[in-house]
Parts: structure tokens; sequence; C-alpha cells
């Protein structure tokens, strides 16, 4: 069987720039797959090619092993990361619009309660906070009942309690068995959700794989934490390698017994240490040399 | 499928324009001040000239020479063709003209009995040339300026609510990245464009109609022909309107280029297609430019139904115009249509 969704070396050519380089990659039945990067790598690009909305340069997009046509267009629910609405609609309205397009679809009644909406329901859909208005957005992307969902940079704005209930929403979606493209710049959230990850860098994928997996491939170390007062002296006289940033002290080593013995030694506090095995961060970082978040 | 995607969309359009309250608002006190203000103005009054038309041999000068009536002073004499007899006649019945005077064999006149000022023309003809005319009298009672500028003033709100109402809201879809979303669904420019194009004419149509009936009721003005033919005529009228509106709007993202671009075309529209004031005196290739503009053709045939019961026989030819320019206009529209901003 073919995969849900397959793009073969996919090109993107502005005028005065190329946002993305060659992209391949394919998303099987019922995964979450994940694709991150820092803001400019693609991602959007990648996704709206994906999605019919932009025209490649070159390459291909497959849906279930045919090019984009009707039967995508039925079947996949699609978060763009900014959507204008209609004004003067409600939510309830708005929600009822977009289920009337598709001749396979959600009760309007059921996607409000799945995407928590019921306070809101009847209120101007200009009139929502941020969290609302995703969530609203994402019940617009579920009014089809879709066989693959397309969410790009769902979370990006939300306070952290409106972030973490978008997340438990869309682990209930993945419960159901779609398949899921999630884009994102928060590698919490993609360790959170996704099976696999795709990491892309100027318009292109530089390593893919399971999250675990890929930290496994990279590392085989953990990090040391410390506040920098609690350090005394130079950290080049350190005999393990020392990262200083932001107020803190990390030490990033395999032998985690061997490095506490060295702090004994030197009479440092342990008292505000932490432990923290290698993330998603400290990969991409590695990877690129680039602060993620740029 | 198509027809519930296209009520789909209409719905929601029109949910959105009847709750928009300022849009609302304006949609009906504008035309509805105007048509008040001018028959306040000119409520009741002729038409302000004292005009004799005259056919004469083509090589004749309007002049003493031909008739003595012509040396006559204050009285504007004006050249017609023999072939414009039978409307200059109805013009004569509508006081628009206050005499008539053909001079190809003898001398022929004529006069509305019922005109004051056509009384006077008379007088002043026979005191030239002693009684040489025969008098060929009609009757009818006077066009008023208002009667013949309400089909005008309704027809350009039609103009302006067509244009703007469709042209901008699909600009500012497209700005706004809401028809990008659409694209993104199983929507066809097709249904997406008929349903703006059905929620705009039910609505500039409902808006004309109760100002219709409103100003029916409280300043009584002329209408010899029936009803439901100019209800015809402005259906026809306002679709053509419309779909030019919706060509303007097919590729432009900018509201700002939208609205200049609009405003260039309704300003000649009103202009030249004679909602003020008629375009007799013009030029021959303007009038002509003139008939091709779709707000002329509806006003041409409004006007010959208001104010001389015309059938729709006679506005045929206003009508399939009309029906000529909107699949061409629509045609254009659907071959560029743009989904996207940029």
């Amino acid at each position: 069987m073919p995969p849900v969704v397959e793009v073969r070396d996919l090109v993107k050519h502005y005028p005065g720039g190329c946002a993305v380089d060659g992209v391949s990659f394919a998303i099987e039945e019922g995964q979450c797959f994940g694709l991150l990067g820092p803001n400019g790598a693609g991602k959007t690009t990648t996704v709206e090619m994906m999605e019919g909305v932009t025209k490649q340069t070159s390459g291909e997009v497959l849906y279930r092993g045919e090019p984009l046509g009707a039967r995508f267009r039925d079947e996949a629910g699609i978060q763009f990361q900014k959507t204008a609405l209609q004004d003067f609609l409600t939510v309830r309205e708005t929600l009822r619009l977009f289920s009337r397009l598709y001749p396979r679809r959600r009760e309007v009644d059921d996607l409000i309660r799945t995407c928590a909406l019921e306070q809101v329901a009847d209120r101007d859909n200009r009139k929502l906070s941020g969290g609302q208005t995703q969530r609203l957005l994402l019940a617009i992307a579920l009014a089809n009942d879709p066989q693959v969902l397309f969410l790009d940079e769902p979370t990006t704005g939300l306070d952290p309690q409106a972030r973490h209930n978008f997340w438990d929403l869309i682990r209930s979606i993945k419960a159901e068995r779609r398949t899921v493209l999630l884009t994102t710049h928060y590698m919490e959230e993609a360790y959170f959700l996704c099976d696999v990850i795709a990491i892309m860098d100027r318009g292109r994928i530089i390593a893919e794989g399971s999250p675990s997996q890929l930290l496994k491939e990279h590392f085989d170390d953990v990090v040391l934490e410390l506040p920098r007062e609690d350090f005394p002296g130079e950290p080049a006289d350190f005999p393990l390698a020392v990262l200083v940033a932001s107020g803190r002290v990390e030490i990033s080593t395999p032998d985690v017994e061997g490095a506490l013995r060295a702090l004994l030694e030197r009479g440092v506090s342990l008292k505000h240490l932490r432990i923290r095995p290698r993330n998603l961060e400290d990969l991409f970082l590695e990877l690129t040399g680039r602060e993620l978040r740029a | 499928m198509i027809v519930r995607r296209l009520l789909a969309v209409w719905y929601a359009r029109n949910l959105e324009f009847l709750r928009d309250r300022s849009t609302l608002v304006f949609n009906f006190l504008f035309p509805l001040a105007l048509v008040i203000a001018f028959a306040v103005i000119f409520g009741g009054q002729p038409r302000a000239l004292f005009k004799v038309d005259v056919i004469a041999p083509a090589d004749a000068e309007l002049n003493g020479t031909i008739h003595r009536f012509l040396d006559t002073r204050y009285v504007d004499f004006v050249r017609i063709e023999a072939s414009a007899i039978d409307e200059t006649v109805r013009k004569v019945e509508r006081h628009q003209v206050d005499l008539l005077l053909d001079l190809r064999a003898a001398p022929r006149y004529w006069i509305n009995e019922d005109s004051p000022k056509g009384y006077l023309a008379e007088k002043l003809l026979l005191e030239s040339t002693g009684g040489d005319a025969s008098r060929q009298p009609v009757s009818g009672a006077a066009v008023r300026y208002v009667d013949w500028l309400l089909p005008g003033v309704l027809g350009m709100n039609m103009m302006f609510s067509c244009l703007f109402g469709v042209g901008y809201v699909v600009v500012r879809y497209r700005k706004s990245g809401f028809l990008r979303r659409l694209s993104a669904t199983p929507v066809t420019a097709f249904e997406f464009g008929a349903a703006q194009v059905l929620s705009r004419l039910m609505l500039t149509i409902s808006v004309t109609a109760m100002i219709y009936g409103a100003l029916a009721l409280f300043v009584p003005f002329r209408n010899e022909g029936s009803v439901l033919l100019l209800l015809v005529i402005a259906i026809t009228g306002a679709f053509s309107m419309i779909a030019f509106g919706f060509m303007m709007a097919a590729r432009i993202a900018s509201e700002e280029l939208a609205n200049g671009a609009i405003n260039l075309a309704s300003w000649p529209m009103m202009l030249l297609s004679g909602v003020w004031f008629p375009l007799e005196g013009a030029p021959a290739w303007l009038q002509q430019l003139a008939k091709a503009l779709p707000l002329t053709q509806m006003l041409d045939a409004a006007r010959a139904v208001m104010l001389d019961g015309a059938g729709l026989a006679n506005v045929l030819p206003q009508l399939g115009w009309l029906v000529a320019m909107t699949v061409l206009f629509l045609g254009i529209a659907a071959a560029g249509f743009r989904w996207r901003a940029d």
C-alpha cells in the first residue's frame, strides 16, 4: 500500500531565492509526522505545496500514490498558519459554512465539543482569544472528518496553558488513528506528539527518524547543569567540555560519576545541580550550529 | 453538491452583509436621501428650457430665409433629423419640447394643448407667419425632472452597490487570505463567484425595490409601464454590473488598488450613462461609447418603460445587450480568477 502522503524531490524557487531545495519523505497511515526547523527553514512552503495551495517549481506530491486531485481536497483537513475568516460570523456559523463544502462531514455540534468551543460557539469569530482561534481553525480542519490532517505551527503564539490544551486535543485526534503532519519550531511539542520527525534547515532535511532514535544516534552523553555562581574558577581549567550559557554552566559527558567526582574534588556545591538527557534542541544546535528560535 | 456548496457560501455572505450595520444603513439611506432631495428641489417644475425642434431640408440654414418664425429671438431652435420625428412628438407630449416644426413641405407643427409654454410658442409662430402652417395638436402631462431622474438615481445606486459590493469584498477576501483558505476546500471558482453574484443580486434588487416602494408612497412619480418588466430590467442590469465588478476584482489583491479601479470605472459610467442629464447634445462618438455601458442600457430601458410605457418587445435590444455583456464579463473573470494574494 502506498504511503498516505509522499513528496519526492520537492523544489520551490522564489524570485530571489530558494525556499525548498529538494525535499523527499513519506508519511504512513496513522503516523504523526513532525516537520521541524527554525523560522524561514522552508516548513510552511513545503506544507503548502503538499496541500496543493502553492505550486512547486519541480518535484512531486502524491496522495495515496496519486497526484493531488478532487479526492485529496475532499479527504484532507488543513489548518493554515494564518487564516482570516469571514467577518460577522459566529464560531458555529463558520463551522457550518466549512462543513457544507464537503461530501463527508462531521456534525457541527460534534466539532464544537471535540475542540472545546462550547463556551464561544455563538461568539463572533473575530472576538476569540489566541487559543480559541487556534481551536476553531482546528475544528475547521476537522470539518470533513479528514483522513489526513495538516497543522502548520498550530501553537505558535499561544501561552503555555493553551499550548498544553492544544496538545491534549491533538493526542485525542491521533488516538483515532488519523494521519497527521505537524510543523513546529517547538522541539518539546514535536517530542510530545510526533512518531517521526524531519528536521529542516535552509530548505533541506538534515535529519529524519523517531525522536528517541535520533537522539540515540547523535548523543551518548547527558548534560549536567549548574548555576554559574556555584562553579568556581575558569571553566577552561576543568578537565571536561564546559559550555557557559546565560548564567548557566553545562557539562556534557557520557561519564556522570566521573564528572561528579571532579566537581566534588573542586568543592563545588551540588545543591542546584540538574542532570538532563539530551533533547531535540541540543540535536538541532549540534546539526546546524544555529539557535533554533532565531 | 455544487448547489450545496454554492448555497453555503451564499448564505454566509448574506449574514455578513446583514450584520455589517454601517454598510447596510448606507445602502438604504444614500439613494433615499438623494431622491428626496431632488424631489424637494425640482418637485413640480417642468424642465426650464424654451425649446423648438425643427425639421428642415438638409441644405437650408435655420434662419428667416426658410421661415420667418426662425428669426424670433429668445427661442432655442434645434435642428433634428426627419427620422426622429416620432420620438420628438413624444417629447412634445411630455413637455420636453415646446413645439415641433416640420418645414420639409407645407409647414406643419405639433403643439401640446396642455402646455403653457407650448401655448406661448404657438402664439409666436402664428404672429410671424399669419397662420400658414397646419396644426397637429397632441396632449400629455409634463415629465418633471424628478420623474426623469428617479430611474437614474436608482440605477446609479445599483451600480455602486454592484461594483463595490462584489468587487471590493472579493478583493478583501483575497487580501485577508480567506480565499486561500477556501481554495484548500472543494469549492470551485465558479461556485464561489456564483454565490457572490447571487447574494449581491438579491440584496441590490431588494434594496432597490424597497426604495421604489417607499418613494411611491411619499413622492408620487410617474410610471407608465409594467412594474414586473421594470423588475426584469433591474435584475438583468444588476447582473451585468455585478459581473463587471467581479471581472475587475478577479486578480487584484490590494484594497486601495481595487478602490481606485472601481472608482475609475464607475465615475465615467455615472456621467456618461445619463443619470443626471440626457446626452443628446454630446458628440456622436461619445454617445456611441455611452451606449456600450451596461448602466446606459439599463437606464434607457427603465426610462422607456416608466416614461413612455414601453413593453417587453420595445426593450429587448437593451436586455439582449446586457445579457451579452454579462456573459463577456463573467468569461473574462473566470479565466483570470486568482485565489491567492501573492
